[in-house]
């Protein structure tokens, strides 16, 4: 069986005249942490979208676990083993915390649901929280219960967007180590998108930097750092972006 | 198909109904004000006007008949627009969840969040103003069948049009079934419009709809052509809307606008 993941060929995503990602070629390997970076508007949301089968591509395949997600009968195979957070996107605000894990578990044809949830509330310090509306719970508390909801189904594939944005450190920190713990225990596959050079930095094993749509290197953290002569990601970062 | 995701999509809007007492309150209110209002001007006729032999039967009939198609249509946009409020949407799309599996979910809950409004409606025209809908007979039901198809229709491509154009596209949700009122002839028959208009009119079901109900109430007759022919337009209608919501979803997914929907 193949060690790849996530595989990308010739991806490409056009709106009218703009090109918001052009030609982008990558292989995700099971089990890695891969960061992608890159400034606004360079492109890391479409590329998810496509990955998630949300965004058609104007050219190009993402395969994921060897299967093309463009094809219909592929794509709910697919989605049923990965999961997607994103501080853009919420759960109803008007449902318990405990009716929108229900729900997504349903969804997901979560086998034993009962057990993962209150295994998953557990874990993240939901129990208190358990009859809460969702709308009525802090940022940070929101986060949690989006990722209890992203790791409902158990996913192979995990993809972040901004996981940490606008948490508190005290916050930001618990997700972090929360993810590192369940990637090592699942071996599930993660790609983050995220401006926290700190986190990447903590998380990753590799780093793919994009820039006007284009992904311009990729390496270690170690590598990269060391190829632009910076001292740690984040100036490495801007020196990549202002060149 | 898989019925754990079309269940996990009803019950998704169940828990929000059932959670909120206003909520319920809300879809039970306006079908309650419309039957009195309708009763009340039903009652004026019945003392000034001799059209009809049983005016108040039937232009309250008529009412709810009109009102269920309304409920219906604006539950499903309901269901879809609350996804869209609450920046859920992403979350749907993102999952195993396939089109044709929403539609379902979505007709479904719809009804139930219609029949919810609806029902105490009905009830209460007996004791308030004599009017019992049952009195219609069996046709009542396949009335009822083509009503709800030609309101999920409307849902249908009013969420089309969502999907397509995100949700700017919602004052057009509210105002759908405004446009077609006049040419589905609910509280006047067909020969009062002129004739050019009585050619689209006959274009549409609610026009074969309206005309039956009138006929059985006032008549005692059921013509039984002009219900299987609302049936059959509600087909055609209702299969080309399923079409055009599957294309307004790949439209979206071309223009990125499932990643971002959202207020």
């Amino acid at each position: 069986m193949s060690n790849i993941s996530i595989e990308i060929k010739n991806l490409n995503k056009r709106y009218n005249n703009i090109e918001a990602v052009k030609n982008i070629n990558f292989t995700i390997n099971k089990g890695s942490i891969v960061g992608l970076l890159g400034p606004n508007g360079c492109g890391k949301t479409t590329t998810i979208g496509m990955m998630l089968g949300l965004i058609k591509p104007s050219s190009g395949t993402v395969f994921i676990n060897g299967q093309n997600i463009e094809r219909e009968k592929n794509r709910t195979k697919i989605l049923e083993k990965m999961n997607f957070i994103s501080p853009y996107v919420e759960l109803p605000k008007k449902l318990t915390v405990e009716e929108n894990l229900k729900v997504y578990g349903k969804m997901y044809g979560t086998k034993n649901l009962k057990d993962k949830i209150s295994d998953l509330m557990k874990q993240l310090n939901l129990s208190e929280f358990k009859t809460r509306k969702t709308g009525e719970l802090s940022s940070g508390q929101k986060n949690r219960v989006s990722l209890a909801k992203a790791l409902i189904n158990d996913p192979e594939i995990l993809l972040l967007d901004e996981p940490t944005a606008s948490l508190d450190p005290d916050v930001g920190d618990y997700i972090r180590t929360y993810l590192e713990s369940f990637a090592s225990k699942k071996g599930a596959t993660i790609l983050l998108a995220s401006h926290n050079m700190n986190e990447v930095e903590r998380l990753c094993n590799e780093v793919m930097m994009m820039k006007n749509g284009k992904i311009i290197d990729k390496g270690t953290c170690n590598d990269l750092i060391k190829k632009h002569g910076r001292k740690n990601l984040e100036e490495t970062f801007l020196k990549i972006v202002r060149e | 198909m898989k019925f754990h995701r079309i269940y996990a999509l009803s019950i998704r809007h169940l828990y929000l109904i059932k959670g909120s007492f206003p909520r319920i309150l809300d879809l039970i209110y306006w079908p309650t004000i419309q039957i009195i209002l309708w009763g009340f001007i039903s009652r004026f006729f019945t003392m000034y006007s001799d059209y009809y032999n049983n005016t108040i039967g039937v232009i309250l009939s008529c009412a709810i008949l009109y009102d269920f198609l309304f409920r219906s249509s604006i539950s499903f946009n309901m269901l879809f627009l609350e996804e869209i409020w609450s920046r859920n949407f992403t979350n749907l799309f993102v999952s195993p969840l396939k089109v044709s599996e929403i539609i379902t979910a979505l007709t479904s809950t719809a009804l139930l969040r219609t029949l919810i409004g609806i029902i105490p409606a009905i009830i209460l025209m007996n004791p308030l103003f004599g009017v019992s809908l049952l009195q219609m007979g069996p046709p009542l039901f396949l009335l009822f069948l083509s009503l709800y198809l030609f309101g999920t229709t409307l849902g249908l491509l009013v969420t089309s049009g969502l999907l397509r154009f995100g949700p700017a596209f919602e004052n057009v949700a509210w105002s759908s079934l405004f446009i077609l009122a006049p040419l589905g002839c609910v509280y006047y028959p067909l020969s009062i419009l002129p004739e050019w208009l009585q050619i689209i009119a006959k274009g549409l079901p609610l026009v074969y709809l309206f005309e039956e109900a009138r006929s059985i109430l006032v008549n005692n007759v059921v013509n039984y052509n002009n219900i299987m022919t609302a049936l059959a337009l509600n087909l055609f209608y209702f299969a080309g809307a399923i079409v055009i919501f599957y294309l307004a979803f790949y439209g979206a997914r071309k223009k990125g606008t499932l990643i971002n929907m959202g207020e």
